[in-house]
């Protein structure tokens, strides 16, 4: 499977979002609510499970975290 | 303290009122007032009522009738000034058979009719029938202490205390109601007029609904207004009117009894600070009560022991896990008669337990402090919010969070970057209303996308939050932010779920009434004509009222941060155990049955839950969530697949039949 489909099924059943919801890949997981504060935790440490990376203090940015395709960008570039 | 019922033809046509469903609508009402019954009766009108007797124990019976036998009235609470308005109506030339309150409510209206609602300083749910002139009066205090609901159904309108009395008749319809649960999914419990139930109303808090000959009005007869007086701008004269007005509440709820009344105790300023008031009117014995916690996170004994220490109260505690949150949960549920999307609730029903258990009937609390003289953590973030949003570019400015929330130091959204998605949504409408509300408004209307696809349709039509801003008080443009923030608070979570899910229904579910001398006339009054500085002095909550603890309570409890109540949510169910009842109202058939949510999304919330129920913290949305779906399936179960008024006819010691 690839990472995006990954990141994606993690945040539809980590966040319990109905498919009818029809969550677009750029949507932000912060300002929709679907993620808070705890929840961004919960993010980081899928990530460091799945992908076997280590989120920095400084990489801990909407850019990176805050949607489907951002975390999908951020796993690749780290990764790579 | 009572329970009230009745039933009114609203057409000439309609048959007069059954007198065995005023009976079932009473004895519904047990819990609230289970030391007597009566009922009134005429062709047009029915009256029923369970009395809690606390005043005029001997001759308080009800319903009551003027002399003339022209006006009937049946009333739950409390006006506290009435020796005050009793000498004032004696004084008009009015004469009075009894001691009761409720008597002073009769010659009150005779006198000023409608007018006479501003001049009580209580807490009151009311029904009222003037044979005369065919005239119904449904009336409410100003914050909404009592509830009475209302259905119009079959040519009459049917109005109770409790939800649960208008289904005594079992055929009006028991259905879930689509607004009232999105806005218990965004402001934690359905707001008046709307409820749970579809059909099912709410005299809203501060109206007078009236119905006569046809013709129905519903008019706000109290709105808050917050209006600085210029009188009270040095801090000591604040300092000065408060304790004495505080002083002066506390003290007319002790008196205006003839049972003993004791006061909850968390540890907390406001409650602390009324039971020592409350400690200097009896002067001799006094009861405390508190709930305490298992688990440190949320126990406060500690403060709660300096406290009695200091006053020499006979205090009693119960201590609360986990599994008696969820054990109780069902009948907690039974009696909010709403979605619940805090555990919160639960440990205050234990807590009238324990009350009634010692054989008090009455007790003070701190209810309404944080409201009235700006305690919560929504106020500053309000302010912080507001003035970050004049350089919203600001990366210094966001980090002002962190004074609030200290959790947020360890969570990655203290990143300012971070913190700018969250905190930072809509920082170009600061000086819109529901600004400061947005943020928890928003978080929990997310949860709304575990509704099944036609629930979230209906949802996606209706928008709680455009609806409740679009009915704002004329005065709303002219207050300052906080003044607003303070009002949607009140109407938003006050009154519907602090003084109702978790307050009235909690305390009555054991026969034991509340009074809350920060939710007197004056004390209200004076709180709102504060300017500022005041209540939130840069952010330092509650400013006053901390000047007035101070000689009353140990410097440890008046400067310790505040503790928000709250008890443990999603782990209550999951962590030890889980009772056979979560299983049983989320099963895939219960799910379907009740029609509210998404099956596939319930079952990958639960699996979560109960997976990660040892592996760290729970996020706040999933703490709502748990709680959410847990009660409202337990809500259909217990109101719309069985009925919940049950078929008990209590005995009746008034029953007054009239042509």
């Amino acid at each position: 499977m690839d990472a995006k489909q990954l990141v994606r099924d993690f945040v539809m059943t980590n966040f319990y979002v109905p498919d009818s919801l029809a969550l677009a890949d750029t949507s932000s997981l912060l300002a929709t609510g679907i993620v808070d504060s705890t929840g961004m935790l919960e993010v980081i440490a899928f990530l460091e499970d799945t992908f076997s990376v280590t989120v920095n203090e400084d990489e801990m940015v909407p850019g990176n975290l805050d949607s489907i395709e951002n975390i999908t960008r951020f796993v690749a570039r780290k990764s790579g | 303290m009572c329970g009230i019922a009745g039933i009114v033809a609203l057409q000439e046509s309609a048959p007069a009122p059954d007198r065995d469903l005023l009976v079932r609508m009473a004895g519904s009402l047990r819990h609230r007032g289970p030391d007597e019954f009566g009922i009134f009766r005429d062709r047009r009108a029915g009256l029923a009522h369970a009395r809690l007797s606390i005043i005029d124990v001997a001759t308080g019976q009800q319903p009551m009738a003027s002399e003339d036998e022209g006006l009937w009235l049946v009333f739950n609470g409390e006006i506290f000034n009435y020796v005050e308005l009793r000498a004032e109506l004696v004084a008009l030339g009015h004469r009075f058979r009894t001691q009761s309150d409720t008597e002073v409510l009769i010659h009150a209206y005779q006198q000023w009719s409608d007018g006479c609602f501003e001049r009580f300083n209580g807490q009151w749910a009311i029904a009222l029938w003037s044979r005369a002139d065919r005239r119904l009066v449904l009336c409410r205090d100003r914050y909404g202490v009592r509830p009475l609901h209302y259905v119009e159904h079959a040519g009459s309108v049917r109005f109770a205390s409790e939800i649960k009395a208008l289904f005594a008749d079992p055929g009006v319809p028991r259905a879930l109601d689509s607004e009232g649960l999105a806005q218990a999914f965004t402001f934690w419990s359905p707001l008046a007029p709307r409820s749970a139930f579809a059909g099912v109303r709410e005299v809203e808090p501060g109206h007078v609904r009236t119905y006569q000959d046809g013709r129905v009005t519903d008019r706000a007869w109290w709105t808050p207004r917050y209006e600085p007086d210029a009188g009270l701008r040095t801090a000591g004269d604040a300092a000065d009117a408060v304790q004495a007005a505080l002083a002066n509440a506390t003290s007319l709820r002790m008196l205006r009894a003839d049972v003993p009344v004791g006061s909850y105790l968390s540890g907390g300023l406001d409650s602390s600070l009324i039971a020592a008031l409350g400690r200097e009117v009896v002067g001799s014995r006094f009861q405390t009560f508190s709930v305490t916690f298992e688990d440190a996170e949320f126990d406060e004994s500690g403060h709660q022991r300096a406290v009695v220490e200091r006053l020499g109260t006979e205090h009693h505690a119960i201590r609360i896990s986990g599994r008696d949150i969820a054990d109780v949960f069902p009948q907690v549920v039974a009696h909010a008669e709403r979605p619940l999307l805090r555990t919160a609730p639960a440990p205050m029903f234990l807590l009238s337990k324990l009350v009634h258990e010692h054989g008090i009937k009455v007790v003070l609390t701190g209810e309404g402090a944080d409201e009235m003289f700006a305690g919560y953590d929504i106020f500053r973030e309000g302010r912080v919010r507001r003035f970050w949003a004049r350089q919203p570019q600001s990366l210094v400015r966001p980090r002002l969070l962190e004074r609030l929330y200290p959790y947020l130091a360890r969570s990655p959204v203290s990143r300012s970057a971070l913190a700018r998605e969250f905190f930072g949504r809509d920082l170009d409408q600061a000086g819109r209303p529901g600004f400061a509300h947005g943020p928890r408004w928003s978080t929990t209307s997310t949860l709304q996308r575990l509704f099944e696809p036609s629930r979230a349709a209906a949802a996606e039509r209706y928008d709680p939050v455009a609806e409740l801003l679009e009915s704002l008080p004329s005065g709303f443009p002219t207050w300052t932010p906080l003044a607003q923030d303070q009002y949607l608070e009140c109407r938003t979570l006050m009154s519907p779920y602090l003084l109702s899910a978790q307050g009235d229904r909690m305390l009555m579910a054991h026969s034991v009434e509340g009074r809350f001398p920060f939710l007197d006339r004056d004390v209200i009054g004076l709180a709102n004509a504060l300017p500022d500085a005041a209540k939130l002095a840069g952010l330092d909550e509650k400013h006053v009222l901390k000047q007035v603890a101070r000689a009353y309570l140990p410097a440890s409890v008046v400067d310790r941060p505040k503790q928000a109540y709250r008890s443990p949510d999603a782990a209550a169910f999951f962590s030890r155990g889980e009772p056979a009842w979560v299983a049983d109202v989320t099963s895939p058939a219960a799910i379907a049955g009740a029609g509210v949510f998404d099956p596939k999304a319930i079952a990958q919330l639960l699996g979560k839950c109960r997976t990660r129920a040892q592996a760290g913290p729970t996020s706040n949305s999933d703490n709502m969530a748990v709680v959410g779906i847990l009660s409202t399936q337990m809500l259909h179960r217990l109101f719309v697949e069985a009925n919940p008024a049950g078929t008990a006819l209590p005995e009746l010691r008034t029953s007054v039949e009239r042509s």
